[in-house]
């Protein structure tokens, strides 16, 4: 017993190594076969500006990206020329969640890097963030006309995702009329 | 042509090191001296090659060979020269070969700095290092080679640097961060050479001791870079956030902090070996989890390169060869060690027991929050996330018990210490720093805050324990400043890198609390008021670089009515790439920064911005450079110089263990 006790690191380690292995290929950016094609769920929270309540009803009635944002989120600042862009050409109405985040500092964000929503949901519990199965900020989800999630995407949305990820994915929802 | 160059040394590179990582391990093995002689020469030949790659890929950015791949992706003709030179570490395949010349040329240092070594432990800590260095080119070669050509169509001009990396931060940090980073492979060269000869005795500690500073002190002022670059080129004024490639540096360096303990108490007192081992390739092991993180695309965050299944792959096979690999032989040769003294329930070697349980549990518990996400998902199929609250609400209170403890450790004695003369020393102490930890700040804010009094409390009571330590060192000697400078480099290094910690408390404390900020839309000739501080804008003038344009503000500074200042925050566009950045201004001092970010412009010249106080933020980085300077010091002790004399008696003590291990392999 003395000397299987030295084995428990290297035993330990194994185990570590598998769940990394199993990691490399979950894939985070995909979004799991549950919520793929389904509605978003429910929710009925205060918008960042003014509080008022803001729930499903709300959102466009028109394809939108739901964007996952915090004023704490480095990548965000990466990904908000795009977002910014976005807004400003009227191509596509994102949608932001203030994901875990205190309302004067995302408002201060808001005011320092210019605001491309329509409207943020303040999620200062995670409980939207948790329904929507989201693994931090930023994440972008694409919402069809009808109110399904179409694609999630984990990480930041820059030029080169936009062109090469969302671009293709937003022609193809076209095409079926969705 | 030149390319090809690069490529070619780096593959003779490789074949050195496979060569290097075998031939000199198995002449220590048989006691061949002829092969345990060629790890030298071999070290400095692998050294060469990679210079040279490195070099040729830098002359291939200096002169614009967009033919090259990497070239293209990360340089423009319009980037100025130290952005092409330092661009070489600007993306995946070029910083890893950063990264493996950093090996190299810790592989160099060992081999110059090792005479006084023995020729089989020195042919086996070469020999490891050797074996790392072919997996690192092998991974070049076979995945991300820097010297991939785009032919024949190349492009015209380059994609440029990403501008947030266009930064003198960008110049150093990296640098820095491998080099430390990469350190600590040395140590667990030494704990495998130790290990592999199964002489496991004080010696190999001594051997190691000074590297393990080394390297733990540049690591600390690589974190340190990176979060003072954080802190003035993102913009939002914070200087750490739990991003998920801010910590496996974190986890490394607190493995590292608990392993030079631990090494302390292994050197002086013989005891707590198998477990210095243990931490040697547990710290070394951290330090290839951060690559791997970054480079396979498991978590994404600010710091990931763009990801590569097979990359990740490759690495985490790599790490579970080594790192599963050395605790392997660890499992058969730990059991073999013998500690051959006893301690009490007070004395110095509890209290480093204690600093490294508390060091090893912050660091496991980071480790959680950084991979449950990613774990959760393996098992339940389920995500969640984890957010700063999780890792500030765990590691927040251990360190603070750690810094408690930091007060009494060094003041306990070796194997044994009485209650009342810790208590006849320390009583004073601990009451004036409660004392001061309620006045001081009360002197500041009318507000009484628990984490401020806290916060400061701890931090005199580490510094008036050093004070008190040193006085009692030093009372009967006759000329005090002799008597100071007298006491041994490493004590002396040991009390600096403890009052580095004191400051960094007193740091991260006031600027935690009593930061204040307001953003405002500012007209041209608007002032605004933040604390005695007012910020006139005088409007934006328009402004050219040699990359990019873009408009600067005028904003005049006065502190309670004074004249202090212009600050001048700029918006550039970067011209290649079409990205906006934002340049901060801030004007810092000991006691508080001013930092102005500029936002977006608005109708009539209004300009949206942000402005901070922030108390005594110098001071997070001010105690990291006294950490690394008292692990530099510390190494630099005498008694590692005079290594020869007592490393042969520690060999002949050790004897007759040894051979008992070399019959049991």
């Amino acid at each position: 017993m003395s000397r299987l006790k030295f084995f428990a690191p290297v035993i330990g380690f194994l185990v570590l190594g598998v769940l990394l292995w199993r990691g490399l290929y979950l894939n985070s950016r995909d979004l799991p076969s549950v919520l793929i094609n389904k509605p978003l769920p429910e929710f009925q929270l205060e918008d960042v500006y003014d509080n008022h309540l803001v729930g499903k009803q709300d959102l466009p009635d028109e394809m939108f990206l739901l964007n996952v944002w915090g004023s704490y989120c480095l990548p965000c600042l990466v990904e908000h020329p795009t977002l910014i862009r976005l807004s400003e050409e009227n191509i596509i109405p994102i949608v932001g969640i203030n994901y875990k985040d205190e309302q004067d500092a995302a408002l201060d964000w808001l005011d320092t890097n210019g605001d491309p929503f329509s409207f943020s949901i303040m999620d200062v519990q995670g409980r939207l963030g948790i329904d929507l199965g989201v693994y931090g900020a930023p994440e972008t989800f694409l919402i069809d006309k009808n109110g399904l999630i179409r694609y999630r995407h984990v990480s930041v949305i820059d030029e080169q995702a936009w062109k090469e990820i969302f671009v293709p994915a937003i022609e193809a929802l076209k095409l079926e009329g969705s | 042509m030149v390319p090809e160059l690069g490529h070619f040394t780096l593959i003779l590179a490789f074949c050195l090191s496979v060569i290097l990582g075998t031939l000199p391990i198995i002449g220590a093995a048989r006691g061949n001296i002829l092969w345990m002689n060629f790890a030298r020469p071999l070290t400095a030949g692998v050294f060469v090659f990679l210079s040279v790659s490195l070099i040729i890929l830098a002359y291939a950015f200096v002169t614009d060979d967009f033919s090259v791949q990497f070239v293209a992706q990360h340089s423009n003709t319009l980037l100025p020269t130290r952005y092409k030179l330092t661009a070489v570490w600007g993306g995946h395949e070029g910083s890893f070969l950063l990264w493996t010349f950093m090996l190299a040329g810790w592989m160099l240092t060992v081999s110059i700095f090792s005479k006084s070594m023995p020729l089989d432990f020195v042919a086996r800590v070469l020999g490891v290092l050797g074996f790392l260095c072919a997996g690192y080119t092998l991974f070049m070669l076979a995945t991300s080679n820097p010297f991939d050509r785009v032919l024949p169509l190349a492009p015209a001009d380059g994609a440029d640097l990403n501008s947030a990396l266009q930064d003198f931060g960008f110049i150093i940090h990296p640098p820095t961060l491998y080099m430390g980073y990469v350190g600590f492979s040395v140590v667990f060269a030494f704990a495998i050479a130790a290990l592999l000869s199964g002489k496991l005795d004080a010696a190999w500690a001594r051997w190691s001791r000074p590297w393990a500073n080394v390297a733990w002190a540049i690591l600390t002022i690589g974190i340190a870079l990176g979060s003072w670059w954080a802190y003035y080129e993102l913009g939002w004024g914070g200087w750490w956030a739990w991003d998920p490639v801010e910590n496996p540096p974190l986890i490394t360096w607190l493995l590292g902090t608990a392993l030079i303990h631990s090494m302390a108490v292994t050197e002086k007192r013989g005891i707590f070996k198998s477990w210095t081992v243990l931490l040697a390739i547990l710290a070394f092991a951290g330090s290839l989890l951060g690559t791997f993180i970054t480079r396979s695309g498991l978590l994404t965050s600010v710091h990931a390169f763009a990801s590569d299944p097979t990359r990740g792959v490759y690495i985490l096979g790599f790490i579970i060869l080594t790192v599963g690999g050395s605790l392997t032989l660890y499992a058969f040769r730990a059991p073999l060690i013998r500690n051959n003294s006893g301690f009490a329930m007070i004395s110095r070697e509890v209290a480093l027991l204690a600093n490294n349980i508390l060091l090893v549990v912050a660091s496991a518990s980071i480790l959680l929050g950084t991979l449950f996400p990613m774990v959760f998902q393996a098992i339940t199929d389920e995500l969640i996330s984890i957010g700063p609250p999780y890792f500030n609400a765990i590691f927040v209170p251990l360190m603070g018990i750690l810094v408690l403890l930091l007060g009494i450790g060094p003041v306990c004695r070796w194997k044994s210490t009485s209650v009342s003369f810790l208590v006849q020393r320390l009583w004073l102490i601990a009451a004036a720093s409660i004392v001061l930890g309620v006045v001081l700040p009360l002197l500041i804010t009318t507000k009484f805050s628990w984490s401020v009094t806290i916060g400061i409390s701890l931090a005199l009571w580490i510094t008036f324990s050093i004070v008190r330590d040193i006085l009692s060192k030093i009372a009967n000697k006759a000329n005090k400043l002799k008597g100071l400078t007298g006491l041994p480099a490493g004590y002396l290094g040991m009390q600096l890198a403890h009052f580095g910690v004191a400051v960094m408390v007193v740091g991260v404390c006031l600027t935690s609390n009593f930061s204040t900020e307001k953003s405002v839309l500012l007209g041209p000739g608007q002032t605004i008021d933040l604390g005695d501080y007012d910020f006139v804008f005088n409007g934006t003038i328009p402004i050219t670089g040699p990359n990019y344009v873009g408009d600067q503000a005028i904003i005049v500074v006065s502190h309670n009515g004074e004249y202090l200042r212009d600050l001048n925050p700029e918006k550039r566009i970067y011209i290649a790439s079409n990205s906006p950045s934002t340049e901060m201004a801030i004007d810092s001092g000991l006691f508080r920064d001013l930092f102005v970010t500029l936002g977006e412009r608005r109708d009539g010249g209004a300009w949206s911005m942000t402005i901070y106080v922030k108390p005594f933020i110098r001071w997070i980085w001010l105690g990291s450079i006294f950490m690394a300077l008292g692990g530099v010091t510390a190494a630099a002790d005498r008694r590692y110089r005079r290594l020869r004399l007592k490393s042969n008696e520690a060999v002949g003590k050790q004897g007759a263990l040894s051979s008992k291990l070399q019959t049991v392999t």
